[in-house]
């Protein structure tokens, strides 16, 4: 999985603000964990192989991006699948959002 | 407060502690408080259906503590990132649906850790007591562990420049805090390492 960091604030016009709240049904959704100076390097990346079932080496990469670039999308599918996983996110404690990939 | 997990000789991926009585009421004390701050959630009154509180929705607005903030976040949108109608909506909607069944796991890993903790008698002489948890309740206890940590966090308002609050004088009312926040860490730190393979 290849990181892609997707810019949020991007400004809106009242009528594409509008359209966006019917998603676009083709369009995937993906799960963003976000960085905290409180979580643990190795613990987020233990929630990354324990979860997801990530091998160690991509549950590290993965915990890197979200250490030294703020964010990183950790999977992506339908916009049911991404809500399971950001509310298992926050189970374990990390702030994770869904949003579609554009 | 120096006590810190190892993998258990007696429990399949199990994990050893020895607490000592000071450690074993920091810990038990702050999880106390994380329960309360946690709450209840919205239990039914007892003569409710029992059913209705896995039927009951959740709030929709985010708690206004920082710290419970941090611990129930928004689905929609991350830190720092504006917040438009659609992302403000579609929030609310998931912590409605989610926010209750979140409350009440994380109530569960703390009454989990304040129940081992009630179980230890330390041992006259060296004062300490031995804690063996099988890696279920190693997950509770992780998962407590970071809630706790996150809490403090924000209660100290640990953020990514936060080097000072590591060298405060013994003076400085929030040291013994700091102290317990460092502690919490390499506890679960050394956690983790017994629940890796």
């Amino acid at each position: 999985m290849e990181p892609v960091t997707v810019p949020l604030e991007i400004e809106r016009t009242e009528a594409s603000e509008a359209a966006e709240a019917v998603p676009e049904p083709d369009v995937p959704w993906v799960t963003v964990v976000h960085n905290d100076p409180v979580n643990l390097m190795s613990y987020v990346t233990y929630v990354f192989q324990a979860y997801f079932g990530y091998p160690k080496d991509t549950a590290h990469r993965l915990m890197l991006d979200v250490h030294h670039k703020g964010r990183a999308i950790v999977s992506s599918g339908t916009r049911e699948e991404m809500e399971r996983d950001v509310q298992a996110m926050h189970g374990y404690g990390l702030w994770a959002t869904l949003q579609q990939e554009r | 407060m120096a006590a810190q997990f190892e993998p258990s000789p007696r429990v399949r991926g199990g994990a050893v502690i020895a607490l000592d009585e000071l450690e074993i009421s920091i810990l038990r004390s702050l999880t106390v408080q994380l329960l309360e701050l946690i709450g209840p959630g919205d239990e039914p009154e007892a003569d409710d259906d029992p059913l209705a509180e896995l039927f009951a929705d959740g709030p929709s607005e985010p708690p206004s503590d920082p710290a419970l903030a941090r611990l129930f976040p928004d689905a929609y949108t991350g830190p720092g990132e504006r917040q438009d109608r659609a992302a403000r909506e579609a929030g609310a909607e998931f912590r409605r649906f989610t926010e209750t069944e979140l409350r009440s796991r994380k109530r569960g890993d703390g009454l989990a850790v304040v129940h081992a903790l009630d179980t230890l008698e330390p041992a006259e002489g060296s004062g300490a007591a031995v804690l063996t948890l099988a890696p279920a309740e190693s997950r509770r206890w992780l998962g407590a562990l970071n809630d706790l940590r996150l809490t403090i966090g924000a209660r100290l308002e640990v953020d990514e420049d936060t080097d000072d609050l590591y060298r405060l004088p013994d003076s400085d009312p929030r040291k013994p805090l700091v102290m317990a926040y460092l502690w919490l860490g390499a506890l679960q730190e050394s956690l983790i390492e017994t629940l890796l393979p």
